[in-house]
């Protein structure tokens, strides 16, 4: 015990001359984080802002952005995009809100082991998934080659279900059940009942759910590569496409598009309280 | 009386009935959400080249998974050694970073709370591709070779902001008098700071380790731009790699039987062990009575 506490004074000394050293106090400790942050993602973005307004040899232009908007198909992509970010949101919301009402059932679901069950997938590997999806589609005969969109919306709600099932079942968890019981007590029919406690309650889910499904799609380039076989464009097949081509310049546009869409929706949730994203995974 | 009774039992089997339909449907979605996953696994266990072609029982998938001579399989073992490799080297560095991170914006002055808490959700909230991106122009830029370090760095920015997420509600959630009381009995604030207030976020930083494993195992983009551009591939961009030329080799089929079979047997272990807790604890709460 006694050999034990001085190796461990032994240590702790060293780190606390180290502290008195460089006068370190506790709040310092965000120093590294707040360098890796400012190193790695604040610079980085500042440069897709460069690399947008600039040509390959440096020189400021705006050429970049008058080639994306030039181009028709630019803008059927970004409406692909948009409606294929929609369709999903939708399919998981609606799948995932009764799944998420029901799991948070403590009589329905006692340990919690559904839920890991419903989040399990996530642990095997991404692409072997979407191959797998791919794989099983082709069997009941839906193919990139027949049906590009309806392959690559079922490939997204695979892969997306999980991250929307969570928020919205630590929500249904926190839900007020006097409210509702009272609610019923007081007359209201099943529908209003929902209507006027379940689903308010439940706003703060079906935000985040939304947001966690609706954005990510966008760039998931590699499911409607895969899913929809070149035929089911969404900017992030674009920017991966410039990227190969090390076209740096024109992908910096698009990304700045895709960042832009992005504000938007947070904007348009902004008024909204939010469920801690991802929160309840472990 | 007969009346009350008589709605007693309708209201009784309505509540049945609507028991089995939650059942039903919650099934009905697993079994469609786990379809492509078991799919695979029906069809490691025949030795067809193609999935949905049905050749009789084989275990061809598994032996050339594990033939030594087999270049394929040789790739295979190489990428789910790189998967795991970064997964947890970045999980680590993450944890660190992120930590420390999280105990210095909690003890932080307003001002530079709020910028580094902004900043940490830009991350989280930004397209995947767009970080890969921006970090490819960074690195491009820098003229840094793309290597082992620049696919950690990737990885650790996709993961850390969530270590720092699930480690500040542990912080808001601990009582601020431990460190006082800690102090007051005479640690200094280091022995403080790792005697008190670390175990206290012990969970939260834990459980940010998990998920940023999770995060790194299961991620493509990221990798794919900021990997080394030749001989290194990790299971993700391995397997598109090989889905581009041809179908999908038999020893993946394998290899999804295998992963699938793990994370099973850690579920049921993390499930058994948390019953046990919880059983103790309810022994222990009735000793106390």
């Amino acid at each position: 015990m006694s050999s034990k506490v001085i190796r461990e004074d032994g240590f702790f000394s060293k780190v606390v001359s180290f502290f008195r050293k460089h006068h370190l106090t506790r709040k310092q400790l965000c120093i590294p984080y707040g360098l890796f942050l400012a190193l790695f993602v604040v610079f980085p973005l500042l440069l897709i802002v460069y690399y947008a307004f600039t040509d390959k040899s440096g020189h400021i232009t705006i050429e970049n952005f008058t080639s994306v908007f030039t181009q028709k198909s630019n803008f059927s992509v970004i409406g692909m995009s948009l409606l294929i970010g929609a369709l999903n949101t939708f399919f998981c919301l609606l799948l995932a809100y009764p799944i998420a009402y029901i799991l948070a059932n403590t009589k329905f679901n006692k340990n919690k082991v559904l839920v890991y069950i419903f989040i399990m997938p996530m642990w095997i590997n991404f692409v072997i998934r979407t191959i797998a999806t791919k794989e099983m589609l082709s069997w009941i005969d839906i193919t990139s080659a027949n049906h590009p969109l309806l392959a690559t919306i079922i490939g997204m709600v695979y892969n997306y279900l999980p991250f929307a099932i969570l928020p919205l079942y630590s929500t249904m968890l926190k839900l007020d059940k006097a409210q509702i019981e009272a609610s019923s007590d007081l007359g209201a029919n099943p529908v209003q009942v929902f209507y006027k406690t379940i689903l308010p309650m439940s706003m703060p889910g079906i935000v985040s759910a939304s947001l966690m499904t609706f954005m990510p799609t966008m760039s998931s380039y590699l499911i409607a590569d895969k899913l929809g076989g070149g035929k089911t464009t969404l900017i992030g097949n674009l920017i991966a496409l410039n990227f190969n081509q090390a076209n740096y310049n024109v992908g910096s546009v698009l990304s700045l598009i895709m960042l832009l869409l992005i504000g938007l929706s947070l904007l348009l949730t902004r008024n909204h309280k939010e469920e801690n994203v991802r929160g309840g995974l472990w | 009386m007969v009346n009350n009774q008589k709605a007693a039992k309708r209201i009784k089997q309505r509540s049945l009935l609507k028991k089995i339909l939650a059942k039903v449907f919650v099934y009905a979605i697993l079994l469609i959400m786990y379809a492509p996953i078991l799919y695979l696994i029906v069809y490691s266990f025949t030795s067809s080249s193609q999935i949905g072609r049905w050749e009789g029982l084989s275990f061809e998938p598994f032996i050339r998974l594990f033939a030594s001579n087999n270049r394929e399989s040789k790739q295979i073992w190489q990428a789910v050694y790189n998967t795991v490799s970064i997964a947890l080297v970045s999980g680590v560095i993450s944890t660190v970073l992120g930590t420390t991170g999280a105990i210095g914006i909690f003890y932080s002055k307003k001002r530079s709370k709020n910028l580094l808490e902004f900043l940490t959700q830009i991350p989280v909230v930004n397209a995947e591709i767009v970080i890969a991106l921006s970090l490819t122009i960074l690195f491009v830029m820098v003229k840094a070779q793309f290597s082992y370090a620049t696919l950690v760095i990737g990885h650790v920015v996709l993961t850390v902001p969530f270590v720092v997420l699930s480690v500040k509600p542990k912080l808001t959630q601990m009582d601020p008098n431990l460190y006082e009381a800690a102090l007051d009995l005479g640690a200094n604030q280091t022995r403080a700071l790792f005697k008190v207030v670390l175990p206290e976020i012990a969970p939260g930083i834990l459980s940010g380790f998990m998920l940023a494993v999770t995060l790194s195992l299961d991620d493509y983009i990221i990798t794919t731009f900021t990997k080394p551009r030749t001989g290194f591939d990790t299971i993700s961009t391995y397997i598109d790699a090989v889905t581009k030329k041809s179908g999908l080799p038999i020893q993946v089929r394998a290899l999804t039987t295998i992963i699938f079979a793990v994370i099973l047997i850690v579920m049921v272990a993390i499930n058994i062990r948390s019953s046990s807790l919880v059983k103790r604890r309810i022994k222990k709460e009735h000793e106390k009575d």
